[in-house]
This record gives C-alpha cells, structure tokens and sequence, in this order.
C-alpha cells in the first residue's frame, strides 16, 4: 500500500532499511560510537518494525512502512515526512 | 511380457488402448488410463529402484503423491527427467524410463554392499567419517559420495520445453477433489463464488474412486463424477486436474504447478509443458485428504510391501493386483476393506490384525466372505531380497510387548494399514499451529492463521458423512459472505460402513537374536535403529534429529514416515507426541520442475534488454556486443577475421593516433534542477561544488555513508539552477534512489528535483588528436577552440539543425568531446560524425577499446570501485574537501582507512613485457612461499597498452605508496600462471594529462 499511488505489487517496491535511524547533522562533532551506530549498528527484531521502503517502480517517493519481519504483515504505510507515531 | 497381474473388468483404465512403453531397456505394455506404476505392477515388476544409502532392492510404496521410493529417471521426446515418481507418472506411448541410484543395473547393484556394511553406515555416519583430513573431502569422499548417491541425472541440454506462468485471483481456492473438495466448491460455486478446484491426480474424485460407499443412490463415483461435470459448466468455476497446489504463501498466496503436457508423449505446438499458478484467494479450503501410515517391522522396505490403500487403488483404478497371495497386516479397519476387495476379485487374503477382538460392521463383511482372519497377530519380518517371498508372523500379547512362536507363511505382498495421518502441509505452510488429536494419534490444524479453513480427511475427520456435511456448510457459508447469495443445495443421503477404532500399536518389536531394520523413512533410509542412535548421542529437538538422520528430509518429506518418526522419539523419550511436536512443514510439498519456476524468463526473456539508438548502425557494422548490466554495447566492430584482441588494439591505437567514436549512450545522466542544486552536489560529492560556473563541467566522486566509493562522473552547470550529473552505467540507478533518499528523508528542506534522463539523450564520445578539427567541422557555427571551449568546458551547439551538447570531457586521456543529442537525433549525429570524421580516420571503437584507454591512464572505473575500496586506494584523496561535511567523509578517519600501509591503486608491467596478466591475480612477494601465501594485493583490470606496446595492469596494492619499483610475482591458480612483474605508476600515458588540455 503506497501511501501516494494506493494498493501496487509488491515488487514495485524496494527495501531501504531501518525508519527510526536518523542521519547525525552535517558539520556537527560526533563520536566514533554514536558515528558507528548510525553506520552499523541495526538492530534485527523478529515481530513489527518500522522500515523505509521506495516505490522505485511506481512514484519513485520513499515511505515508511510498519511491517512484521517474521509474517511480512503489513500493518501501516507512511509518506516520507510523516512522523511516525 | 504378459500383463498377468491385469483383471479383466475392473478399473477406469482404456482397455482399448494399448500403449507401449519400455522399462530398463525392456518393452512392456498398458493401457490408456495407467500410470507407469500401474502398467509395471500389471506386468509382475516389483523392482524399480535402490534405495539412497544401502541400495536396497525398492519397489512400489504408494500410488500417488505418497510415494517414497519408486522413483525413476524419465526419457520423453528426446529430453531426460529425473526424480519423477513412477506413481504419478501418466503412461504414454513410447514412454522409456530407467532406474536410478544403481550402477551397473537394478538388478545387480554393487553399492548393495553398503546393505552389509551398513554396521559403519549409521544415523551420521557422513557427518562423523569424512570430517577428516580435511583434504580428503575432495579428492576422495565427495566423489564417492557423488557416485553412490543421488536421485537420477539432470540433463545438461537447453531445456527446449516452454513453461509458463499465470496470474489469478478467486474468492475460494480449494486444494483436492475428493468428496470435501467437491462438496466445498459444489456449495460454493451455487453462491456464486469465483471458484477454483485443484486436484493433483488426473482423475477427480480422490477416496471416492476407491471407497464402497452410497451418496444419493449413487456409488461414490457416480456422485463425484456428476459433481464435477456441473462444475465445469458453471462459468465462476475452474476446474484443474494434474494440478498441485504446493505452496501457501503470505498474503493468501498459493503456488500450484499445472502439468499439461507431462502424460502426453510430446507437447503440442504451442502448448506449454507446464504451468505454474499463483493465485490470491480469499479463502482458501484445504481439502488434501490423509496419508495412510506405515506399520514398522523387520525388513518392511522389501519390494512387495506396500500401503493397503496403495493396494486397494491399484486394484480399483487400475485394475491390477499387487500380488495374487496378498497378505493384509492392519491395526484398523481400513485393511479389511482392502482385502474385501481382493476377495471381491478371487483372490483370498488373510489379514493379521494386530487387535484382540474388533467389533464393526466392516470386520462382520469380512468374516462373512469367509477371509482368514488372524487377531493379535504381526508380522515380525518380510522375507526375499528383491521381492516378498513370504513372511515370518507372530501372535503378539496383549501388552504389545511379547512375541509368540514364529511360523512363516507364503505370500507375494504385505499391505499395510497403520491408520492415517491427515496431510496439514499447506494449512501449517500458511503458518497454523497444529494440535495433535488423541483419537487418530496425529496432528490436525490448529485456529486458522490466515483466511484458510481445512475440510474432512485432512482434519481428522474420517467418516464420509460428517466430511461431506461439514463441507457443504464451510462452502456454503464463506462463499456467502463474499457473494451475499445463497442457493443452498439439499444434503444428499449417505451409506458408508460403520468402523471401530484403530489399535495404538505400530511398532513390532525385534523377535530374540535378530536385527532386521526396520525402516521408518524409506526415501532416506532411516531406520528405527538410527533414530535410537540419534537419541542415544543426545539429539533431543526433532529438528536436530531430522538433520542428523535425515528422517523426512528430500523430496519426500516425511509424507508417510513423519509421524511414525515423532511416535518412535516420544516413545523413547517417555513424552508425549505433542510435547515433542513436529518438524516445520516447508513448500514446496512435491518436487517442483525448475523449469515451471522460472516460467518464461529464459534466455533473452530473463531480463530487459536495452539498446542504444545507434544499435543498428553497429549491428550493420559488424560489432560484437556484450552484455554491460542490462545494456547490449559494441564490444568491438570486427572487421574480417580479427580477434577481439586485435580489432581493440586497432580501435585504441586509432584513438590515440586519430580520432575514434564511441557510444556512450548508456551512461547514466541526471537531470537536476532547483536553487539548492549547488548545495545537494556539495553534500553527496567529496569535492566544492558551491563555485562551479555556467557553462563548466567537474569531476566527483561520491561515497556511502561508510567511506566507500560509490560512483564517480561529471557534473555539468547548464544554467543558474540546472546541473546535468552523469553516473556510470552499472550505478544509474542506484546513484538516482541514493539522491532521492537524501533528498526526501534526510534533507527535505532543499528545493531540488532529480530526474533521470538517461533514455533521453543519445551520447557520443570522441576522442583523438584530431577530435578538435572533426568537431569544428561538425558544428561550424560554433568556436570550438582551446579559448572557445576549453578543457571541462561545455557549450550547446547546432548540429546540421539538431541542437547538441557539447561536453569538452575526457576518459580516455586524449583530447575529446562527449555530444548529447535528443534520442532520436542519435543516429543522424552518429552518422554525421561517422560521414565527416572520414578524412580524419575516424573508426568507431568499442567498449574493449575504452576500457584499454582508461586502463593506461590509470583511470579508475568499476572494477576499481568494486564497494571495497576508498578514495585514498584510487588515488582520489585529492578529491577529499577539507572544508566542508559530505556523505560518508566521518567514516575517513576510521582506522583502517588512515593506517600507513593502506592499500593504494599502482601500474603492473610483466618483467618479459609479453606475458598478459589475467584480471583477479593475486599480487605475492614470494611465489614459492608456503600456503597460503600472504596476498597483497589483487590484480583489478588488465590491458595492452596500445602506447607502449606491452601489457599493463592496474592493481589495488597494500602500502601501494612505497611499492613503486618493487619487484613482485603475480600468481593465478586458476589459469596457472606465476609472472614476475614490476610496480610502476598507475598513471602509464601522460601522467601529466597535457593531452586533455592541448
């Protein structure tokens, strides 16, 4: 469910990784660990989380998406600029 | 050969079509209507195979699906299939099939020394012995194992077969046509429900075509068959023999295989061999059936012993007896049934029943045909080696625990009934839990997961009359919920015989002093011996032990050996089953072709092939394209017999000498627009980009987040706000997403739009010393001089009308010019340079050709920035702005990425300067050195250089700073090639890059 375009296949869509990471600000000190973590570190949950996901072959726009990474469910879609609750 | 095991008047096969087939080499033959199971049991061959790790003698198990071990390398219409099933195998005329897993014959096998040895074969065997040495595993273990194991041979030819794959949606899918199927989508269907009935066999109707029973005044048949024709002439409703549906999916999606063409001796001009479905439903009813389960005793892989259901089709269907001196071992009433049968025909069975004193109507039919009947009697072991010769039979006490004196009694077959086990594969696929039912000793499905709901047989529900009666509700209701229509249809009377329960025991003990296996999983060889071995070395999750003992494993699944496997571990573990649970049900449920799989994506199908709008002119000009991502480009343009070799050297050397043109069309190009564009290519590039003038073009690189580089090209300021961006070709894509990210997630606040215009613009590089001189003449109008277009310049231009862009940029060290025109105007600009670069020499050059330029200008390309390597090792640091923040510039100061002796990009020249240096080489100090032998660098792309007439590669070296001059050996495993060379400057050709400037 894109929130722009409504109901399209999956394979539309292509996977973008965690939705909560936030990139530290440009020009701004920051140490190596918190650096790292926003690099590497992910955590891997089983059950619902919130990834980005781009309708690369739809819209093009990135959104955010509540899905379960154990069932696939998916429960919420987001545009990119929307906060999620 | 006779078909003495034929009767005369039974079964639903043709007799008036004679089919031949040949088996191992000889002809035999059936009829219409058989399956190649059917023909070879109606000819007396019980032997078909040998089984995985022993090579036991094996014969017919089953007559379906359910089969484990009858399974046969197929030879139609000059193509070969392993792993086909010789159950489910329709016959054909001409149909040749042979034997798999014994060498040199089926009949004398020498891996059967294995069946001696199989002392050292047990549970784990492979895992403990050819652990070690290590090096043995190649040479010595793995082709042996090879050798002696495996189900049949692949062919290796282009599969000429066409498969297909097909799209569909319904509101009820409904997974068997058996009497649940039918009365589901019979109920259905008069809804008005989109309906699709599945069924796997080529006959509909399931335990219909084999059970004595009444529905409506109706045999069974009879009922099944008027069902089906009305559901086929109901328009809502599909209707689909030889189709399976292997596998449930999220999202209600259900996979199924259609075979069309397999029972025909070859596919129909334009037909598919095989069709595979995907199908959304709404809800989903699983009307699979059961299995019927195995009862284990000494020896009971031995070619003759088989499922008394197995029998009871054979006979029914077929019209063939499995042995004309069967003998009937049963711990329910199912057996008697089949030795009704078999007396029906005149051939006198005896049961052994392993209860006391059953009490049901279907005992009383048996008694009263005057069947031998022996109670509280097992058999202990089949005897014979490649078919059943008799039987030793105990009386066994009534704990189950003692065996009385062994006699032997003659008999040609043992059919087995050790009850059923419902087949959930689908509805635990679909993520349901099971629960296990006390009363039929098996796992039924839990509260549905998602919208599937399981009918009859498959539920545990084993009387006709309450399966047929729960089926037309569920039908009824949930095709009603969706439809909001409902014509119920009136319940037809049913007659069935009444049965009693089933005995517990399934597991006849080992009489004193003798150790006959007895096997719980026949495709794999399992036996109840190696279970205990498991157990014994602490395996305690039934997922370890399936893995150590491979119990359900392959293509079987464990369809029949599974809940005899979880019964034996509860049994020894002192738990009950559903304590020890059951391992993970996966799809597909029965083997899928590879070929239905990938469906119509073959060859040129399997991707989208993109083309220049020059690619005619160089088909029309000999070239030879190769494969760049999913673009065709001319790799060279071939003029007589030359070689690749020799028609690039030719097109570089004309480069350098000259003036060549290539096409570089396929170059990715962005189109960026808006007041913050300046400020976006600051961020995503390493160098400033805030002071770039109209009219001038620059080179970036760009990083990932974590300091790698991920593409490099030119940008160009068109005007104020306008920049046009090009990528290479394999990160197009990829830089585009990467833009869009930043700009809608992380910085939303610039005002700047990307677009890819790649597709757009036709490109055309090019390049030689006489490149000035063509482009004057190519645009005219213009000044295209040193001052008028200087290097990194740009400028629009009027080529003969059409509008271009000129881009005074360089990649292959020589001066040069990219033109963009609109698409269209492609071939027109290409045939324009092309008509005037005449009477400068101009040759058109391929992709071999640029990348021999780029090479010995020690120009990085893609193999350079291969996601591993960062600006530092490409010798781009200079691109590394000191004032301001960009994508990836924290991740510089890692470690690794500062050491001294980080790895740095250099020029490699063979000490012979003749010997060419295959790309992928290693880089070593020693080349004599033990191994492994410490690598220091790799060799990443290899040329001639066309200027100095001698190999020359480019290499990522570690410390590649203070190794210029050094004296290293380039070693090659796979080619077998050890080359000294010498580490020189990666920049061969003009370091001083006077040539772009000139």
């Amino acid at each position: 469910m894109c929130p722009h375009c409504g109901m399209r296949s999956q394979n539309e869509f292509s996977y973008g990784g965690d939705a909560s990471v936030k990139r530290p600000e440009l020009n701004k000190e920051i140490s190596n660990q918190d650096w790292d973590n926003f690099v590497y570190n992910r955590k891997s949950l089983r059950g619902k989380h919130w990834e980005l996901w781009q309708h690369i072959s739809g819209c093009r726009q990135w959104i955010k998406v509540e899905r379960d990474t154990a069932t696939h469910e998916i429960f919420n879609t987001l545009k990119a600029y929307e906060e999620i609750l | 050969m006779s078909q003495s095991f034929r009767l005369n008047d039974v079964g639903l096969i043709n007799r008036d079509k004679k089919l031949s087939f040949k088996f191992n080499g000889v002809i035999y033959y059936g009829y219409e209507g058989d399956t190649l199971a059917s023909a070879l049991i109606a000819n007396g061959v019980h032997l078909v195979g040998r089984s995985f790790k022993y090579h036991r003698p094996r014969g017919f198990f089953g007559a379906g699906v359910d089969e484990p071990y009858a399974i046969v390398q197929l030879y139609r219409n000059g193509e070969t299939e392993p792993n086909v099933k010789a159950t489910e195998q329709e016959l054909f005329e001409g149909l040749e099939a042979k034997s798999v897993n014994c060498w040199p014959s089926v009949n004398f096998d020498i891996g059967a020394i294995n069946n001696f040895l199989r002392i050292f074969l047990p549970a784990g065997f492979y895992y403990k012995t050819f652990m070690w040495p290590k090096s043995f595993w190649y040479k010595v273990y793995e082709p042996f194992i090879r050798k002696a194991a495996g189900l049949g041979t692949v062919s290796i030819k282009h599969d000429k077969e066409r498969y297909e794959h097909k799209y569909e949606y319904c509101d009820l899918l409904i997974a068997g046509s058996g009497p649940a199927g039918l009365a589901s989508a019979y109920a259905a269907a008069k809804n008005g429900a989109r309906v699709i009935l599945a069924e796997d066999k080529a006959r509909f109707g399931g335990t219909l075509l084999t059970s004595d029973v009444n529905i409506g005044n109706q045999t069974g048949k009879e009922w099944g068959d008027g069902i089906i024709s009305e559901l086929k002439e109901m328009p809502n409703v599909t209707v689909k023999n030889r189709s399976q549906v292997f596998g449930y999916y999220d999202h209600n999606m259900l996979v199924m295989s259609e075979r069309i063409s397999d029972h025909l001796p070859s596919t129909k001009i334009f037909h598919p061999k095989q069709r595979l479905w995907y199908i959304r439903a709404k809800e989903v009813l699983i009307s699979s059936g059961s299995i019927e389960r195995p009862l284990v005793f000494g020896n009971n892989d031995t070619p003759g012993v088989m499922l008394s259901s197995a029998a009871k089709e054979y006979l029914k269907v077929y019209g063939v007896l499995v042995g004309k001196k069967p003998l009937i071992f049963t711990n329910n009433d199912s057996g008697y049934e089949t030795a009704i049968e078999f007396k029906k025909n005149n051939v006198d069975p005896i049961i052994l029943d392993t209860r006391k004193d059953p009490q049901s109507e279907i005992v009383d039919e048996a008694k009263n045909l005057g069947i031998n009947i022996k109670f509280s009697y097992v058999v202990v072991a089949a005897q014979g080696y490649k078919k059943v010769k008799s039987a030793d039979i105990a009386k066994i006490s009534d704990d189950k625990e003692q065996l009385g004196e062994i006699e032997n009694i003659i008999c040609d077959c043992i059919c087995v009934s050790g009850f059923w086990t419902p087949t959930i594969h689908l509805a635990s696929q679909s993520g349901n839990k099971t629960q296990f039912k006390e009363e039929i000793d098996a796992f039924i499905p839990g509260e549905s997961k998602q919208n599937e709901k399981t009918l009859g047989a498959a539920n545990g529900i084993y009387t006709l009359d309450e399966t047929l009666k729960s089926s037309f509700e569920a039908g009824n209701k949930l095709s009603k919920k969706i439809t909001n229509t409902e014509n119920k249809v009136s319940f037809p009377n049913v007659i069935e015989k009444k049965s009693t329960v089933h005995d517990k025991f399934w597991c006849v003990p080992l009489p004193k002093g003798k150790n006959y296996k007895r096997f719980l999983d026949f495709q794999n060889d399992v036996a109840v011996s190696d279970i205990e071995i498991a157990l014994r070395e602490g395996y305690r999750s039934i997922e370890h032990v399936k893995r150590y003992t491979t119990l359900g494993m392959a293509t079987d699944q464990g369809k029949t050996s599974n809940l005899n496997g979880l019964q034996l571990v509860s049994k020894i573990e002192n738990k009950v089953v559903p304590a020890v649970g059951h391992t993970t049900f996966r799809p597909p449920y029965t083997p899928v072709s590879i070929g239905a799989i990938v469906g119509r994506e073959v060859g040129k199908h399997s991707k989208p092939t993109r083309k220049s709008p020059m690619h005619n002119w160089h088909k029309k000009n000999n070239a030879v394209f190769v494969d760049a991502g999913v673009w065709l480009r001319p790799r060279y343009y071939k003029q007589g017999n030359e070689t690749l070799f020799e028609g690039s050297k030719r097109e570089a050397k004309n480069v350098r000498t000259n003036v060549g043109v290539c096409d570089v069309t396929t170059l990715g190009k962005i189109d960026i627009k808006g007041p913050d564009a300046a400020e976006l290519l600051n961020r995503v590039y390493t160098n400033a980009w805030l002071k770039l003038p109209v009219g001038k073009a620059r080179y970036g690189v760009m990083l990932r987040e974590d300091g790698i580089v991920m593409d490099d090209g030119t940008t160009t300021r068109i005007s104020e706000n306008h920049y046009h961006m090009t990528t290479t070709t394999a990160q197009a894509a990829n830089v585009l997403s990467h833009l869009e990210y930043y700009l809608q997630l992380v910085w939303p606040d610039l005002n700047v739009n990307v677009v890819s215009t790649t597709e757009q613009w036709a490109g055309a590089a090019i390049a030689g010393p006489k490149s000035r001189d063509l482009l004057q003449k190519l645009f005219s109008n213009s000044d295209v001089s040193n001052e008028g277009l200087p290097f990194m310049g740009y400028m629009e231009g009027d080529l003969f009308g059409v509008r271009a862009r000129i881009f005074r940029i360089s990649f292959s060290g020589e001066l040069a010019y990219e033109l963009n025109v609109e698409s269209d105007y492609g071939n027109f600009m290409w045939e324009k340079i092309m008509e005037i670069g005449e009477e400068f020499k101009i040759q058109p050059y391929g992709t071999e050709a640029l990348s021999t330029l780029r090479i010995e200008m020690g120009h990085v390309a893609g193999s350079e920035l291969d996601g591993r390597t960062i600006p530092y090792d490409n010798s781009l640091e200079g691109l590394l702005s000191k004032k301001k923040d960009f994508i990836g510039k924290r991740s510089l100061t890692r470690e690794a990425f500062t050491s001294e002796d980080r790895q740095k990009i250099v020029g490699v020249i063979p000490l012979d300067k003749k010997t060419s240096i295959p790309e992928g080489s290693h880089l070593v100090k020693d080349s004599n050195a033990p191994l492994p032998n410490p690598k220091l660098g790799y060799i990443s792309a290899s040329c001639w250089s066309v200027e100095y007439d001698n190999p020359f590669s480019l290499a990522i070296l570690k410390d590649g700073k203070n190794m210029i001059g050094e004296k290293l050996y380039v070693m090659s495993p796979l080619k077998n090639k050890v080359i000294p060379v010498e580490i020189v400057s990666s920049h061969y050709v003009d370091p001083k890059g006077e040539r772009v400037r000139s």
